[in-house]
């Protein structure tokens, strides 16, 4: 009889390794939003060197398993001998900084598309109006441009964020001991093969499901002027 | 030493690519069986069978890829193993790698495949169908003759992108030991002690993978949108 006393450990002993895929999460969406951000600016800035840079960067960053992306960055950098002696060498050798390093670079690649349809989805007429009411520049951007993008991206970019989830688990291959590691070293240390493993996908499944209704919370919060009204 | 010659592994790294396409393309298909079952089930207005589609596709499109994998391939071997202890066979019984990854990439792939066959099956004129039915056509010839090729039609875009998600998951399938492209990167990394140069030309090879089946995927769609282009053109 499998005890409760065993799937409660293997509970205990998996949730305390949901800090460890929660910071690589956040860090990787973090530094990855930022680096979307510029390489959408790059994409659209109608500057040739730039927006051919761009285009390579999301065709190299979304046409490859990230698997092989986070190999060439944990193992292999540290063969060429100009990574070891630059300054990036202490962040280098550590696994959790090449797994937020990859992750991050990753998801700017999906991240900077779902940016530019958002940008390309702001009506024409509004930008318009803007100008003719004299905004310009950062203001139109901060006023206008921004918020009207950001609700627009805001469906898809949810589903990036749920995958990036997802994509964590991948760091259990560069020995970091996230939730899916500590479930497969279970699984050796003990033969149990489903309950660590349905445990921890339960963990991942709940953490989608609570992030999946956020951002439904957030849509209805943006949308005001979809809803039906209420006299 | 990524040379084709005697001490080269040019031919290993186009051997595992070639694997890998094999064992998305089983993917594809299987996920393809599940997507349609889902699809139906959901369609079909039956409250069992619609809450079944509904929760295997928020299962699997909630978890992670790497540990779905894992689950199928550890799982099915348990299990395998049970059975055979119980008609006498000893010991361990392992499950081909190729079977378990592509069931694994099949699985998730069925997931994302069953919204694209909804959709695209609600996308068809329901004149057409009530058109098959009033000429006396049965529930099987109707599914051959009008469902399916409009279905495939109005597929081949999302189609188009859940291969290119089945080309990049197919790498996961590198832990359960199958030598495709990405195992075979991991393994001439590790005997010539040069991973960049082997990660690189496994990447090189993704990308020419995605590239040139993603331009196969629009020629099908130019070709399968030709009758629509002239109607509205």
């Amino acid at each position: 009889m499998m005890s409760l006393d065993f799937i409660w450990l293997t509970f205990l002993r998996l949730i305390a390794a949901l800090p460890v895929t929660i910071e690589v999460w956040f860090l990787s969406i973090l530094f990855g939003g930022f680096v979307a951000a510029c390489v959408t600016w790059m994409r659209v800035s109608g500057i040739l060197p730039f927006s051919l840079f761009a285009r390579l960067f999301i065709f190299i960053f979304r046409g490859s398993p990230l698997l092989i992306q986070l190999f060439i960055i944990y193992y292999g950098l540290p063969s060429i001998p100009f990574a070891r002696h630059s300054f990036l060498w202490p962040f280098l050798r550590e696994p959790f900084y090449c797994a937020v390093l990859s992750l991050a670079l990753c998801t700017a690649g999906y991240t900077s598309e779902i940016f530019r349809g958002a940008l390309a989805a702001v009506p024409r007429g509004q930008v318009e109006a803007a100008r003719a009411c004299g905004m310009s520049g950062f203001l139109l951007f901060r006023r206008i441009i921004l918020p009207i993008a950001a609700r627009q991206a805001l469906p898809a970019y949810s589903t990036e964020v749920i995958s990036m989830t997802k994509a964590t688990a991948l760091v259990s291959l560069i020995t970091l001991w996230d939730v899916l590691s500590v479930a497969l070293k279970i699984r050796n240390d003990t033969l149990i093969t489903y309950t660590p493993l349905l445990i921890a996908g339960a963990i991942y499944y709940v953490f989608n499901y609570i992030l999946a209704r956020v951002f439904v919370w957030l849509e209805y919060v943006v949308s005001p002027h979809l809803r039906r009204r209420v006299y | 030493m990524l040379g084709f010659g005697d001490k080269g592994w040019g031919l290993a790294l186009i051997a595992g690519a070639l694997m890998t396409l094999a064992v998305s393309l089983t993917g594809l298909l299987i996920g393809s069986v599940l997507g349609s079952l889902i699809a139906w089930s959901k369609l079909s207005g039956h409250k069992v069978g619609a809450t079944i589609g509904d929760a295997y596709a928020s299962l699997f499109r909630g978890l992670p890829e790497l540990l779905v994998i894992y689950f199928v391939y550890f799982g099915s071997s348990a299990l395998l193993t049970a059975v055979g202890n119980l008609v006498g066979i000893e010991g361990f019984v392992g499950v081909p790698a190729f079977a378990a990854g592509a069931l694994g990439v099949g699985v998730i792939s069925g997931a994302y495949q069953a919204e694209v066959y909804r959709g695209a099956y609600l996308a068809i004129a329901p004149g057409e169908l009530e058109a098959a039915r009033a000429v006396g056509m049965h529930r099987l010839l109707m599914f051959r003759r009008i469902i399916v090729p409009q279905v495939l039609r109005y597929a081949i875009p999302g189609l188009g992108n859940l291969w290119q998600v089945a080309l990049k998951d197919s790498s996961l399938i590198s832990v359960t030991g199958l030598t495709e492209l990405m195992r075979t990167a991991q393994v001439g990394a590790g005997s010539t002690r040069q991973p960049f140069a082997f990660y690189l030309a496994g990447l090189g090879l993704y990308l020419t993978l995605t590239f040139v089946t993603d331009r196969f995927f629009e020629a099908a769609e130019k070709r399968a949108t030709r009758g629509l282009k002239r109607m509205h053109g």
